[in-house]
């Protein structure tokens, strides 16, 4: 399937390209046909491709779960709504085991994070030439099919979870609180040339692991899908290299796609866990 | 791999999700569980009362039998009672009444047998005026020696 004219290692390359949409370096604006060109574009481009795949899983996700809350009722409830108030349910057990502070954004943001990377998630299980072929028919080279193998994907929700989190960390402690926290420990001592000598350490260590949470969150999904799909990827090249291989890469492909049910619904609960838990944090006093 | 305004993109439509989730999602879902949990409880509750208030009653309804049985039997005692009552009453007095007409009678028959001694009296006492006065001829009339004769007639 990877078509004859392109080696193993292109066509790797060519399902590893986004469809990116930006200024080409002549000053027109357009589709990269390539990926140097892509990333010739540089800051001021747009991955079509993620963007429409993660907005469409979104709005799937929005629409059925809109759709039983507005059919909600306190009767007997039907299966999309039994299903709905299941996980509704779940992530409410989850965010009142971790999160001990009262804020009502806490637990839709859980909800929404989990579903909605568990949607992008679960576009790993499609096979990895279906919808890239499908887009070729319509004449679209680059289709990757996965958001959160998009570093772009995960680092935004990353950032919009760490922006959550400095956010109630200055609500909650205050500014000077905050800073306090940033500063005055894990070191501190009563006499207050020492502590102030202690300040610029404090501060290092405590800026890395406060930086560390969003990086570690964004890196752990993409480099879990990442790999994932590279895996998918190398067994189908396996199709390629006549019958017996192909179906052993079939068998494969089977144990993978299995065994990544696993991965692509951990990972979203850890994001999940992860976001509760530093906003936990960012709630509570040290 | 590019980190570029997909980025940026991502966040804001993650927000978009976020704020439509807490408006749309969740708050309707977790009112109408709250409503359902409540109702539920209140459901069991209601049952329980039930359950109560069905005992309370069937240890009402025992009493009630209870009473009734009881009073029943009070009645039919009360009744037996009676009816024994009625029957010395009737038996005393059939007593009562025999015993009179039969002292009525006995008194009958004694005037009658002293009018009969009376009536014999007087025809003896006549008898013998009657025979006084064949042997006296004619010198005792039966007007003027009346209550010799009753006299006599008393002594017989």
């Amino acid at each position: 399937m990877a078509g004859d004219a392109l080696t193993s290692g292109e066509y790797i390359k060519h399902h590893l390209t986004n469809l990116t949409f930006g200024q080409h370096p002549d000053g027109s604006w357009g589709i990269a046909h390539s990926a140097a060109e892509a990333k010739e574009m540089g800051f001021w481009a747009i991955h079509v491709d993620t963007m429409f795949w993660s907005i469409a899983l979104g709005v799937l996700f929005l629409y059925f779960f809109s759709k039983a809350a507005k059919t909600a009722t306190q009767g007997v409830p039907g299966g999309l709504q039994n299903f709905v108030e299941w996980i509704v349910e779940f992530i409410d057990t989850s965010v009142r085991g971790s999160f001990s502070s009262r804020n009502s954004l806490v637990a839709p943001l859980a909800l929404t994070i989990f579903v909605w990377i568990f949607l992008q998630n679960l576009m790993d299980l499609v096979p990895v030439d279906v919808i890239p072929e499908l887009a070729k028919l319509l004449g679209i080279h680059y289709m990757k099919v996965v958001p959160s193998t998009d570093p772009n994907a995960t680092f935004g929700m990353a950032i919009g979870v760490f922006l959550l989190v400095l956010f109630y960390s200055i609500k909650i402690k205050g500014v000077g609180g905050f800073a306090g926290e940033l500063t005055l420990q894990p070191f501190s001592s009563t006499n207050p040339i020492v502590n102030l000598l202690f300040i610029p350490v404090n501060f290092i260590l405590e800026f890395v692991s406060l930086i560390a949470k969003p990086i570690s969150l964004a890196l752990r999904l993409f480099g879990n899908m990442y790999a994932g799909e590279m895996i998918f990827i190398l067994i189908a090249i396996m199709y390629n290299a006549g019958l017996i291989l192909g179906l052993f890469g079939g068998v494969l492909q089977l144990g993978w796609a299995i065994f990544h049910i696993l991965i692509i619904t951990l990972q979203a609960f850890i994001f999940m866990t992860l976001t509760i838990v530093y906003l936990d944090m960012a709630h509570h006093e040290h | 791999m590019n980190i570029n305004l997909t980025l940026i993109g991502q966040l804001l439509s993650f927000a978009v999700f976020v704020w439509f989730t807490m408006k749309y999602v969740w708050t309707p879902i977790m009112g109408a569980l709250e409503t359902r949990k409540k109702e539920i409880a209140d459901g069991l509750a209601a049952a329980e009362r039930g359950q109560h208030e069905q005992e309370l009653a069937k240890e009402r309804a025992k009493d009630v039998l209870h009473e009734a049985k009881a009073q029943a039997a009070e009645i039919v005692a009360q009744a037996q009672k009676r009816a024994a009552e009625i029957v010395d009453e009737s038996k005393d007095t059939a007593r009562v009444e025999g015993d009179r007409i039969l002292t009525a009678a006995q008194s009958e028959i004694e005037q009658e047998a002293n009018r009969a001694r009376e009536q014999l009296r007087e025809k003896v006492g006549m008898l013998a005026v009657a025979g006084a006065e064949k042997i006296l001829k004619k010198e005792i009339s039966a007007d003027a020696h009346q209550d010799i004769v009753t006299a006599l007639a008393k002594e017989i």
